[in-house]
């Protein structure tokens, strides 16, 4: 134990002397928290509509209005050409078009029914199936008003369905507070896992690994001097992201925090266990980026940090069974979100306790004193 | 000889990189208190020999004990019996002196209180007083190789190995680096050392001159350069090698 | 030119002899690709929901249905009491919890209006929005076939998906991904390798050799050239022939745009190693100063739309930017040099302009 003491030490010293990399240490939550944040939306509050209204009646126009009343929407030309407005969207000015052709009112009032059309600029698909249902949302709710200024009906037959939608957790919708727990993943996996891996190889560059590996100091005793220096800066960085993220986003923190460290306590281990696994099967610097790059990439993507995991084939959602920032990034927006307790993520803490246990068992397995 | 007690033995000892033999059938002795010298080229096997013996490899065959331990099971006792200080320069430059004592001696699994008597004692003998609290990077390669091998020795191990300790070192620190080692040797510590300083191998007791891997010559130099009839090492090894 | 040859053989086999590496050049776009392709994406698809029903009646039962058979939604549990809503949201288990008031169906023939209430897992609010919508959208529907055509006035809705019909995320991320992976391999990957040299010292050795800077330079580039070329080529063809996705446009004019950035990708790099002393610094810069801005600000994944004014200025400084411009007029608008040479000439200017700051860093270096 006495041994492990004296790596930890060293690491610290080695790691508050490095002129480039202390900084970084504290810049870099920053630099999330502030462009992420910002950068990382798929929030939809900006959405440009040309406009073809070769019908020019009240109805058209009133349609127009109940798009021009939302704030999302910006009506960015008009005119009566659909093939002026398709250039327009051609050359990324229009994100949506919108098709009223001529005789609609009139047809309308004749055979109670009538057509519009939605160009929707489908490059990025996300964004267009958001616009699909924003805008047919104010289409729908339009549908559902005509009648009562239409026609006058005698006698009510129309039937009605009065739906109200509680959004739970984040009624305004707010994409921030569903991005900034991410974010704090992100920042203690890439901490985590980036400083204790370059340590290691570092030592193997300068070759000092082999007057470690000349001592009798035990593999247990060294890889948890190499692992404790990283994971208290690592939960050192989680608090401080979570005090930016609450000083300036205002991000609630529903459940406790006493049960987010725990289980960030769990998960640093398994992170800066791969790192030190890397580690073993690397020997320069270059070669563990690369591994870094690829690995925290596709974890990253398939953790659900942009997009549901629900989503996402089985296939992939089985593949996130080996994905420690599946557990993680799903369990930190439960218990800062929705406030869910330790009965709520105890599957997590089991399934990541395993993984901890199996990826330190591997590192040390790979690591060789003698070769 | 016969009457010192036995601390390597190593009996043909090889070891194959697929199909290149780094060490072919090696047999040597050492004895306690000795200063062994290992000669040869670059390439020769030498450094290959030395991390079989501080068990920081293991060999492809061959029966070789250090310190009384078995090379292929027991390379953990073996580390605590040995020093070693490694061809390539091996302590942290971006720790201080001080720092770099208390880290090894750490690791070695000494005291504190141990440690701090003596890093004392090594920092007043090195003259490292003024340099204790600089970065090994600012200090020059001399001295970082005394501060070396004295970190090596530290622990008092029974067998220290140094790897070409004197590469790319003036002569007059080489002068010094090499009274350090007669003092260790007379306090009772072996000392096995590799080099390609034929000048060296004058200092060693025993040398033995190895050659695309395997051994060429085992003796005192004063035997050595009576059977080649030379009049230093340097010849000895200019009439093996041709 | 026959060191030079050599130079550059060493560089080759410096890369290709290491297994890891290879594995990631290539297992890096691919597996990018396939994920960007099936995982990454907003489908609505197997939803798990729960249904609160208080009427339990033929109509309520027949929406229930409808709401599974829509293939949206996924039905983990009928819940009989509200109590139980919230432990199941604070699991996790359900994004969507349907309730029926008591007497649905009677209300709604009697009086011709009913309420329905919708509870959604709003921690993730986009898809809380897309499932409302969904939900509503199967709820109206249901309600204009109770209302018998004649008594009601409604207009459809056909919707137009332009240029990309069935809303693939391919057309979004295969642009994304060439930039991302020619920046990592060309950029981060040659400031790395020039600056691992320096560190370990064998720079200086080059120096002194018979070979000019410029040759040592090209050497130590050409390799990552290829690589990223070879990369490039491999993502348009997966994008072809495993989510067809078509090259409209001319393909030369696309290769040629590709070399063109792997260049001012290359010019980078060995910017960013000739200011930077160490493996670490070289990474951290190329990490911070490249690879984020490629995945943030070049609209690769986010909209540039949607952010503060002061990023989106920011990211017309961003050569990623007009490369994934380039490159989507190209493939799946079909255009020709025509619509992209504003957007080439800009990345040409760029390339230049790194190019010449480089060199004489380089230059001031040796000196």
């Amino acid at each position: 134990m006495k041994t492990t003491l004296f790596i930890i030490q060293k690491e610290f010293i080695q790691i508050f002397r490095n002129k480039t990399m202390l900084p970084l240490i504290f810049l870099v939550p920053i630099f999330q928290m502030f462009i992420l944040v910002y950068t990382a939306t798929q929030e939809m509050k900006h959405i440009n509509m040309y406009v073809v209204d070769k019908d020019l009646s009240q109805t058209s126009r009133q349609l127009i209005s109940n798009f021009e009343g939302s704030p999302f929407y910006y009506l960015t030309g008009f005119s009566f050409s659909i093939n002026e407005a398709e250039e327009q969207m051609k050359n990324d000015e229009a994100d949506v078009i919108l098709h009223i052709p001529s005789g609609f009112e009139q047809k309308l009032k004749r055979d109670k029914k009538s057509d519009i059309q939605l160009l929707i600029n489908a490059i990025n698909g996300m964004k267009a199936g958001l616009v699909n249902a924003y805008s047919m949302n104010i289409i729908s709710q339009f549908n559902q008003n005509i009648i009562g200024d239409l026609v006058v009906i005698g006698g009510n037959t129309q039937k009605r369905l009065d739906i109200r939608s509680h959004y739970w957790f984040n009624p305004e919708l707010d994409f921030k507070i569903y991005m900034l727990p991410g974010i704090l993943v992100l920042l203690v996996t890439i901490m985590g896992m980036f400083l204790s891996a370059i340590s290691m190889v570092r030592e193997k560059e300068l070759g000092t690994i082999e007057q470690i590996n000349v001592t009798p100091i035990g593999k247990v005793q060294f890889l948890t001097g190499k692992l404790l220096p990283f994971w208290i800066i690592a939960l050192a960085e989680l608090a401080f992201g979570l005090t930016l993220g609450t000083i300036f986003f205002h991000i609630p923190i529903e459940g406790s925090l006493l049960l987010l460290f725990g289980f960030s306590s769990v998960f640093l281990i398994v992170v800066i266990g791969i790192g030190l696994f890397f580690s073993t099967i690397t020997n320069t610097q270059q070669q563990i980026m690369f591994l870094f790059f690829f690995f925290n990439i596709v974890f990253i993507l398939m953790s659900g940090l942009f997009t549901p995991v629900e989503s996402m084939p089985s296939w992939a959602q089985k593949v996130n069974y080996i994905n420690p920032l599946a557990y993680f990034m799903r369990v930190i927006r439960m218990i800062l979100l929705k406030g869910s307790g330790l009965q709520d993520v105890l599957k997590e803490i089991y399934a990541l306790s395993v993984y901890a246990v199996i990826i330190l068992s591997l590192a040390a397995w790979r690591y060789r004193k003698t070769t | 000889m016969n009457d010192k007690q036995l601390v390597i033995s190593a009996k043909g000892l090889t070891k194959k990189f697929g199909d290149f033999v780094a060490n072919d059938h090696l047999d040597f002795d050492v004895f306690q208190g000795e200063i062994f010298g290992f000669l040869g080229a670059n390439g020769a096997g030498k450094t290959t020999a030395i991390k079989i013996l501080c068990g920081l490899s293991i060999p492809t065959s061959g029966d070789i004990n250090v310190a009384g331990y078995d090379v292929y099971t027991e390379t953990e006792q073996i580390k605590s019996n040995i020093g070693y200080m490694s061809q390539r320069f091996s302590l942290y430059p971006d720790l201080t002196v001080s720092e770099n004592i208390r880290f090894y001696g750490g690791i070695y699994g000494l005291g504190w209180k141990e440690i701090k008597q003596k890093r004392k004692k090594l920092i007043e003998k090195l003259g490292l007083v003024e340099e204790r609290n600089g970065l090994i990077s600012d200090i020059p390669l001399g001295w970082k190789q005394k501060l070396a091998f004295s970190i090596a020795i530290m622990h008092e191990p029974k067998i220290v190995f140094l790897d070409e300790p004197t590469g790319g070192v003036d002569p007059v620190t080489r002068r010094m680096f090499w009274d350090m080692i007669y003092e260790v040797s007379e306090s009772g510590t072996t000392v096995f050392v590799t080099t390609h300083y034929m000048d060296e191998a004058e200092y060693c007791n025993r040398v033995c001159i190895m050659d695309e891997g395997k051994i060429v010559a085992l003796d005192t130099p004063e035997e050595l350069k009576r059977n080649y009839h030379a009049q230093n090492m340097n010849e000895v090894f200019i009439k093996i090698a041709r | 030119m026959k060191s030079f040859f050599g130079f550059v053989k060493k560089e080759f086999l410096h890369i290709f002899r290491d297994p890891r590496t290879m594995l990631v050049l290539f297992g890096m776009p691919v597996a990018l690709v396939l994920i960007f392709g099936y995982v990454v994406t907003n489908e609505i698809k197997d939803i798990p929901i729960a249904v609160l029903d208080h009427s339990k009646d033929e109509m309520t039962r027949e929406i229930t249905q409808k709401i599974i058979s829509s293939g949206y939604f996924k039905l983990m549990a009928e819940l009989t009491s509200s109590n139980d809503v919230e432990a199941m949201m604070l699991k996790g288990d359900i994004k969507e919890v349907i309730i029926f008031e008591p007497g649905f169906a009677v209300s709604l023939q009697k009086d011709g209006k009913a309420d329905v209430q919708l509870l959604a897992d709003a921690s993730d609010p986009n898809t809380a929005n897309l499932i409302v919508n969904y939900t509503k959208g199967i709820l109206f529907d249901y309600l204009n076939k109770q209302n018998q055509a004649g008594t009601s006035y409604q207009f459809d809705t056909r919707v137009r998906m332009v240029y990309n019909q069935s809303l693939k995320g391919v057309y979004m991320f295969v642009p994304g991904t060439m930039a991302m992976i020619l920046m990592l391999i060309s950029a981060m990957m040659t400031s790395i390798s020039i600056a691992r040299e320096k560190e370990l010292g064998t720079m200086e050795v080059l120096m002194v050799s018979p070979l000019k800077p410029f040759q040592i330079i090209i050497g130590k580039v050409i390799p990552y050239i290829v690589l990223s070329f070879i990369n490039a080529v491999v993502i348009i063809l997966l994008g072809f022939f495993v989510f067809g996705l078509p090259v409209r446009g001319s393909l030369v004019l696309l290769l040629a745009e590709n070399l063109l950035f792997i260049s001012l990708a290359l010019s980078l790099g060995i910017l960013i190693s000739t200011v930077s002393e160490s493996q670490q610094v070289a990474m951290f810069i190329s990490l911070f100063a490249l690879m984020l801005p490629t995945i943030l600000l070049s609209g690769f994944i986010y909209p540039i739309e949607n952010m503060p004014v002061i990023l989106q200025v920011i990211s017309y400084a961003m050569p990623p930017k007009y490369f994934i411009i380039i490159i989507k007029d190209i493939m799946i608008k079909g255009e020709g040099l025509g619509l992209v040479w504003e957007e080439t000439l800009i990345l040409f200017g760029m390339m230049i302009f790194f190019l010449l700051i480089a060199v004489k860093r380089f230059k001031t270096r040796l000196e």
